[in-house]
């Protein structure tokens, strides 16, 4: 096995170095009651093409690519990934190296988690962000409870436009706390209602999403009126779709406390929904209730810049049951790859690379429309909308599915007073003549 | 001009480069018109700086070449497995059908995914001696806290609340936070004097209000905890449950049943024992498998068989929830099914020669370093300073020493019931040949705590760093530039 180095010499050798007459007397400290009844049984190992060929295989079964017309987004997007960023990532020194407890030997690391934190609160417009969660929804999950720490409040309100499956994270991170959670209702116009806020009695934090499940722009300004209403309660501000503030102001700059969602659109393959990337920034008054690692600057005995992990008190490994969070492990290496990502485009690009995804849904709204589709909800959007289809559209979907266009997702399972709306999604990947093969199919 | 090796000083911040108006980025050709955009809508853009490709490339290129990493050294991080990460494994997770998939496809267009997750969890239920397996958390401790929901939610349904969980002291470090975050109070067990828990110890503990207990086994010592199966007899005796840690898999692949144990919840860590990279602190991946009565507590959605082949099923009235906003981070799934298919019937011989490593390491050195329990280890060996701290020199000198021996420090100053502790974890990938030299490394550092201490005092002496002010870096957070 070409893992395994060991030769029958060395194992001779170092049995007689240890002291065990074979391999098997090293486990003598297992009591008989805890071993397998039968040995275990696996099939013999593939070679690599062996391999090769079995993983092509189960690749191929699935929908990818040329000859599909996807129009999915949801929290998983199809952005064109530099191959740049996909190469460096490979490298065995960024990729094989553990979370950076040694600094001197870890500057590498380091560094690049630095940048990673100053870009991504250059982008949501905060003041400091950490070196990430896991991903969109955890992340969601954790500024809730983060939120809680700092008002030691028991009510959370949160959007029904933010994505149904953050909001069944969240509800299954708080449910052996015992916090309630109020559920503020969508308008006509596809945007948060906010006038239940009035009624809820000392939230911790209202959750909104922007762009929201339904693609659209959420009036983020307005929404931290309402919250900071109640001066303690903090605006939460999540997001999906991180490339829509190339082109809309950044949730910090519309007053937000915490801001947190997925990274996967910068620079990371959408891999069957992870690995991702969570991110979580904040302002610095409550920079000490912040989940997860944090990089920062210092010097060495010499006085050479240098990065380290920092206030560390609050984690797990130190604090324990009093740590802001367990979360240890996170997503390093999807952060190195979103600030390869966020560097490569630069200021000028993502403004660039922003309008485009706006222009091509716009194209497609309005191709839509003209063709007689209807498009529900009023609010601006970025790179995705929910149209809707005249009743029996499930044939339509599978008429399309047959065709190979898989036309936008399904809103009826998350939402039921949404049958036949579906949720479309348009980046810079997909191009004029998929758009209007579309608008041709649904509307013939 | 000074021909000695001349290291740059610093390698320049991403805003430290660059120019306005560089691209690094190959924008696709505009086939639509531009579409009307209220002004007052729209924002001003972050403030980036902008590079050319050329200048990305060299930037972490040269970062890179700052890091120790598996590819580069011995990296014996006790209790992380860095073991060597084979790179077909990283060649399948990039396979344009898996990388570029989406996970909102529907299930008739995704089946070779659906079957390799089905396939995954059929692996690791046998490899555990669990029958019910979820992949979904994306780390140790979400996996962690996966089980914490699944302990709360059984003893909801069994009608009572329960308050409390134990922890023995030589359990992982993020434990008590897991439990915490289930609103479980952790009641530490302190373990025997030789190094494992003692059932009369959890007998003393365990009561009605208390959940169950928390187990890492091997413990955090590198031993076997080898009166488990009587302590989970006591806790479940009591109504309460086994949560076994198995960040420590990596010693007893094949050699343990978890099943027959009395382990009722056990979470892997794929990037440990599996062999997915670390990626410098992620992403990992933390699957749980649990025991037939507390499979219908997984979370949702689940991957099912059905006569039209592999689908989603959410039809799980007693499950926890949901932890991940899709499946878990799939990509690291596809690397360890790699792993586990390029291994097969091979992967028996793991565990074996993962605790041949460590004990030949623990031979090797048990006359030069302190050894708190002096008795063969599993996958890890736990040594102290205790032996050079006549001569004012630490675990933490020791550690910054063996950098300038070209060696990736082990743990330290962890487990905490070993005082500077030093806590080494070589795997099985580690040849005979690079043993001998990390062991002549540490003998050889050990002679230096003798003859010239203030030498390990100053180490490392050969990084791109010396040692870092960490204290200026808590006390003044400087977290962005």
């Amino acid at each position: 096995m070409r893992f395994l180095p060991h030769t029958e010499a060395d194992i001779d050798a170092m049995l007689a170095a240890v002291g065990c007459k074979d391999l098997a007397a090293l486990f003598d400290d297992i009591p008989a009651d805890c071993r397998p009844a039968q040995p275990l049984h696996l099939p013999p190992g593939l070679s690599e093409w062996a391999l090769n060929r079995h993983m092509e295989n189960l690749a191929a079964e699935t929908a990818t690519g040329p000859g599909y017309d996807i129009f999915l987004g949801a929290g998983s997007y199809d952005h064109y990934i530099p191959e740049t960023v996909q190469q460096l990532l490979r490298r065995g020194e960024l990729a094989t190296a553990y979370t950076p407890y040694q600094p001197e030997v870890s500057q590498g690391t380091l560094q690049a988690i630095y940048e990673y934190q100053t870009l991504t609160a250059r982008l949501l417009g905060m003041e400091a962000a950490n070196a990430s969660v896991y991903d969109g929804a955890s992340a969601l999950a954790e500024a809730l409870l983060m939120a809680v720490r700092i008002t030691k409040r028991r009510l959370v309100a949160i959007s029904r436009a933010i994505h149904p499956h953050y909001r069944h994270v969240v509800a299954t991170y708080l449910r052996p706390t015992g916090l309630d959670i109020i559920e503020l209702p969508y308008g006509p116009d596809g945007r948060t209602d906010l006038n239940p806020l009035d009624d809820a009695r000392e939230p911790a934090a209202v959750a909104v999403q922007s762009p929201n499940f339904f693609g659209c722009i959420e009036d983020l300004a307005a929404a931290a009126e309402a919250a900071h209403g109640d001066p303690a309660t903090l605006l939460v501000a999540a997001f999906t779709e991180p490339l829509a503030f190339g082109l809309y102001p950044s949730p910090g700059a519309l007053g937000a406390d915490i801001v947190c969602g997925e990274g996967q659109s910068l620079g990371i393959a959408r891999s069957f929904g992870g690995p991702g990337l969570g991110m979580f920034a904040c302002r610095n008054a409550h920079l000490r209730a912040m989940p997860g690692r944090l990089v920062g600057k210092t010097v060495d005995a010499d006085g050479r810049r240098g990065f380290v992990l920092t206030l560390a008190t609050r984690e797990q490994h130190i604090r324990r049951e009093r740590a802001t969070s367990n979360i240890c492990t996170n997503q390093g290496l999807c952060a190195t790859a979103a600030a390869m990502y966020m560097a490569s485009l630069g200021g000028t690009g993502i403004r660039a690379l922003a309008r485009l995804n706006y222009d091509k849904a716009g194209y497609l709204q309005t191709a839509l429309r003209n063709a007689g589709v209807a498009l529900p909800f009023s609010a601006p959007v970025f790179n995705e909308f929910v149209m809707q289809l005249p009743p029996g559209s499930e044939a339509v979907y599978r008429r399309l599915l047959e065709r190979r266009i898989v036309a936008g997702l399904p809103l009826a399972p998350f939402y039921p007073e949404l049958a036949d709306h579906y949720l479309l999604c348009v980046t810079e990947t997909t191009d004029k003549a998929a758009l209007d093969r579309l608008v041709a199919e649904v509307s013939s | 001009m000074n021909d000695k090796v001349r290291k740059p000083s610093a390698e320049p911040l991403l805003w430290e480069m660059g120019a306005r108006g560089r691209l690094a980025f190959s924008l696709p050709e505009r086939d639509v018109p531009e579409h009307p955009l209220d002004p007052a809508l729209a924002g001003e853009g972050p403030d980036f700086p902008d590079l050319s490709e050329p200048e990305i490339v060299r930037h972490y290129t040269r970062l890179s070449q700052w890091n120790m990493a598996v590819d580069t050294t011995m990296y014996p991080l006790g209790s992380c497995t860095m073991k060597y990460n084979p790179k077909t494994n990283d060649r399948q997770a990039a396979l344009p059908g898996i990388a570029g998939a989406h996970p909102l496809l529907p299930p008739p267009l995704s089946q070779g995914l659906l079957r390799l997750m089905f396939e995954l969890e059929q692996f690791l239920a046998a490899i555990t001696g669990l029958p019910a397996v979820t992949l979904q958390p994306a780390a140790g401790a979400q996996g962690e806290l996966t089980g914490m929901l699944i302990f709360h939610a059984y003893h909801g349904d069994q009608g009572r609340r329960r308050t409390k969980i134990l922890i023995p002291d030589t359990a992982h470090g993020t434990n008590p936070a897991s439990a915490t975050l289930c609103g479980f109070t952790a009641v530490a067990v302190p373990s025997g004097p030789d190094g494992i828990l003692e059932p009369e110890a959890v007998a003393r503990r365990m009561d009605a209000d208390t959940a169950g207990i928390m187990v890492t086994n091997p413990n955090t010592l590198g031993l076997f905890e080898s009166h488990i199966r009587e302590v989970a007899d006591i806790v479940h005796a009591k109504g309460g449950l086994v949560y076994a840690d198995g960040a420590n898999m990596n010693a007893v692949m094949g050699q343990v049943d978890m099943g027959a144990m009395g382990v009722d919840v056990l979470h892997l860590n794929l990037h440990k024992t599996f062999s997915t990279p670390h990626g410098g602190g992620g992403p990992g991946a933390g699957p749980v498998c649990v025991s037939a009565a507390l499979a219908p507590y997984l979370p949702v959605p689940r991957v099912v068989l059905t006569a039209d082949g592999f689908t989603w099923s959410d039809d799980f009235p007693r499950t926890i929830g949901r932890l991940h906003a899709f499946y878990g981070n799939f990509g690291i799934l596809v690397r360890a099914y790699s792993y586990i298919l390029s291994l097969g019937a091979d992967l028996t011989r793991i565990s074996p020669l993962a605790v041949l490593n460590a004990n030949y390491i623990r031979a090797g050195l048990r006359n030069h370093y302190h050894l708190p329990y002096d008795r063969p280890c599993m996958h890890e060996c736990v040594f102290s300073d205790k032996h050079q701290q006549a001569h004012k020199v630490t675990a933490l000198d020791i550690a910054k020493r063996l950098i300038d021996f070209g060696f990736h420090p082990p743990t330290i100053y962890f487990p905490l019931v070993v005082p500077g502790a030093l806590m080494i974890e070589p795997t099985e990938t580690e040849t005979k040949e690079t043993l001998d030299r990390f062991i002549a490394a540490m003998q050889a550092i050990a002679a230096e705590a003798v003859e010239d201490p203030e030498r390990l005092r100053q180490a490392p002496l050969h990084a791109h760093r010396r040692r870092l002010d960490e204290v200026q870096a808590a006390r003044k957070p400087c977290l962005t530039g």
